[in-house]
């Protein structure tokens, strides 16, 4: 589905990306993983275009959207959270939605229609399915930390995306919170078939959800495959782990 | 209180909200429809005054309020709207209702040319471009003395017979005026205006949602320089003449300042603030020729003790006080 090859980004003399190169398979939960400052955010504005790339191509279902924009990409079927909360703070939560199934519609730039009659059952289905229904009307600002994360992944949600893109979806979170993450991105992907793309930091989660791993070393993959092999690769070992032994 | 009966409860509040806001509104339209058959000539002017310039504000307050854009310089609109019809009118034989259209539309097209440079900037970078490019209009106003006379401006503008008396002048604005703001109200609560909103508050978002910022804030800008043009028709045809002062800086930071005392976040707000302005600029001006100075320690006096506005801060407080009570209402 998502093919980057040979992918490289600087910035002023400092390498951020050397040679990434990654394939996510349809239908896959997939997560790239790395120290601080492997790169791993830079790579996800690349491939959705908040930064550009020097060199290497991103295709995606045989686009390729190397040079697009992000809201291209977006309607190219690309969607994507944030490692900090990224969410719409003036307006309510049902808004919030709202906002990302108009343009998903391109009803955007309606200009004399009322917003708040149009595709209302598709906002409060996605709401719906993240159980954040009886918050529709507060102000997204007044939610809980953890519910303004599940609403970052809701936002991205609501322009119904072929494949999603998650930067660290639990960072900051308690562990009940996590867990609440981990069965969204199980369910996500078992039950409605959606690919994804996570960095994560948290080795466990990513061992528990995902079906292919890549490592990102100094801006450059140094492997990727199952997480089996990752976890008995010694170049991920020395490199991400030191020498202790994933586990 | 189940879900169900507590959503109804909600759900009549509000509608009990609506009728009663629907009903101060006419109330408030009949009284402007009466007042100018009980006051003399000079006050129904003054009104046909604020009506110009809330128009004016208000679509200044699309870019700066709804948009989050630092809009310096929208009086360069309004001055382009004005000086359209004030040259078809003196200069050329084409009709009256053609100098009327032509003013807001050129206006906006000017906007289309300034906004596209514009709105690939942000913040105070977007405003200094606003600022300069505004400068640069008044400039060859001031100077193209052949077509705009220059800092003599025009003056004597020949309206139709049926636009010579005060009071068809002021039922023309009122009329322009309420309908003006119901499109911009409209637009503010359709997908365009909620999409400028969400723009405002995270633009890196709205584009990750597949949202073209730039082009959606080069149309907010356009549409608020049409509406600025349709304001400078209507002072043509209050005035009867027009002056580069129109374009100049100090008219914009004016109309900034009428949506920072009504309130960026209320649509109305920015017609309060002109009403506020204008009075206070009349009856100031009796007393002294420093308004400018009385206008600076007004400022001063808003970003100290009142940054949401005048309706800005009786919205709060209102709906501060709904919140508590329904906290209450849950409470017990």
């Amino acid at each position: 589905m998502l093919q980057i090859e040979q992918l490289k980004k600087s910035f002023e003399g400092y390498q951020a990306i050397a040679n990434a190169n990654l394939s996510v398979p349809q239908g896959e939960v997939v997560a790239v993983i790395g120290p601080n400052g492997a790169g791993k955010s830079t790579l996800f504005n690349l491939i959705t275009g908040h930064l550009t790339a020097d060199s290497g191509s991103i295709r995606f279902q045989k686009t390729d959207i190397t040079q697009c924009t992000p809201h291209q990409i977006c309607h190219h079927g690309i969607g994507r959270s944030f490692q900090l909360i990224n969410i719409f703070t003036s307006l309510t939560v049902f808004e919030n939605i709202q906002t990302a199934v108009l343009a998903k519609h391109r009803l955007e730039r309606k200009l004399f229609k009322p917003a708040k009659k149009l595709l209302r059952e598709e906002t409060l289905e996605v709401l719906n399915s993240f159980g954040l229904v009886r918050y529709k009307d507060h102000l997204c600002s007044s939610l809980s930390y953890g519910d303004q994360k599940v609403l970052e992944i809701a936002i991205a949600l609501g322009s119904k995306p072929k494949l999603l893109l998650l930067d660290e979806p639990t960072a900051g979170m308690s562990p009940d919170e996590t867990s609440r993450i981990v069965q969204l991105i199980k369910r996500l992907s078992q039950d409605e078939g959606l690919t994804i793309l996570l960095t994560e930091h948290d080795t466990d989660l990513v061992f528990d959800v995902a079906q292919k791993i890549m490592v990102l070393h100094q801006g450059e993959t140094i492997a990727q495959g199952l997480p089996e092999d990752i976890r008995s690769d010694k170049s991920v070992q020395k490199a991400y782990l030191g020498e202790t032994e994933v586990c | 209180m189940s879900v169900n009966t507590e959503s109804s409860l909600k759900t009549t509040n509000r509608k009990i909200h609506n009728l009663l806001g629907l009903g101060l509104a006419l109330i408030g339209i009949l009284i402007l429809l009466i007042v100018p058959t009980l006051i003399p000539p000079y006050y129904s002017y003054l009104l046909a005054t604020i009506f110009t310039t809330a128009l004016l504000a208000t679509s200044l307050n699309l870019v700066l309020g709804y948009g989050g854009l630092l809009h310096l310089h929208h009086g360069v609109f309004y001055g382009i709207g004005a000086y359209t019809v004030a040259i078809i009118l003196t200069k050329t034989s084409w009709p009256f209702a053609l100098a009327v259209i032509l003013g807001p539309i050129l206006s906006a097209a000017l906007a289309f040319v300034i906004g596209w440079f514009c709105v690939r900037l942000r913040g105070l970078y977007f405003g200094m471009l606003t600022l300069a490019l505004g400068q640069l209009v008044w400039a060859i106003v001031y100077r193209w003395n052949a077509l705009t006379n220059g800092d003599n401006g025009i003056h004597a503008i020949p309206v139709p017979d049926f636009l010579t008396s005060i009071s068809s002048v002021y039922y023309t604005t009122l009329l322009v005026l309420l309908v003006s703001l119901l499109i911009l109200s409209k637009i503010t609560k359709s997908p365009f205006g909620l999409t400028l909103l969400a723009a405002r508050d995270n633009p890196v978002r709205s584009e990750s949602l597949g949202i073209n910022v730039k082009q959606h804030r080069l149309i907010a800008f356009v549409i608020a320089g049409f509406f600025a043009g349709v304001a400078g028709v209507l002072f043509v045809l209050l005035e009867r003449s027009v002056a580069p002062s129109l374009l100049f800086w100090n008219k914009s930071a004016e109309i900034l300042i009428m949506c920072l005392m009504g309130g960026l976040t209320v649509f109305l707000g920015p017609t309060l603030g002109a009403a506020i302005l204008v009075l206070l600029s009349m009856i100031v001006g009796l007393y002294t020729e420093y308004w400018l100075l009385v206008l600076g320690l007004l400022l001063l006096i808003l970003v100290l003790f009142l940054p949401q506005g005048i309706l800005g801060y009786i919205c709060e407080k209102i709906k501060g006080r709904r919140q508590r009570g329904g906290s209450l209402d849950a409470s017990n």
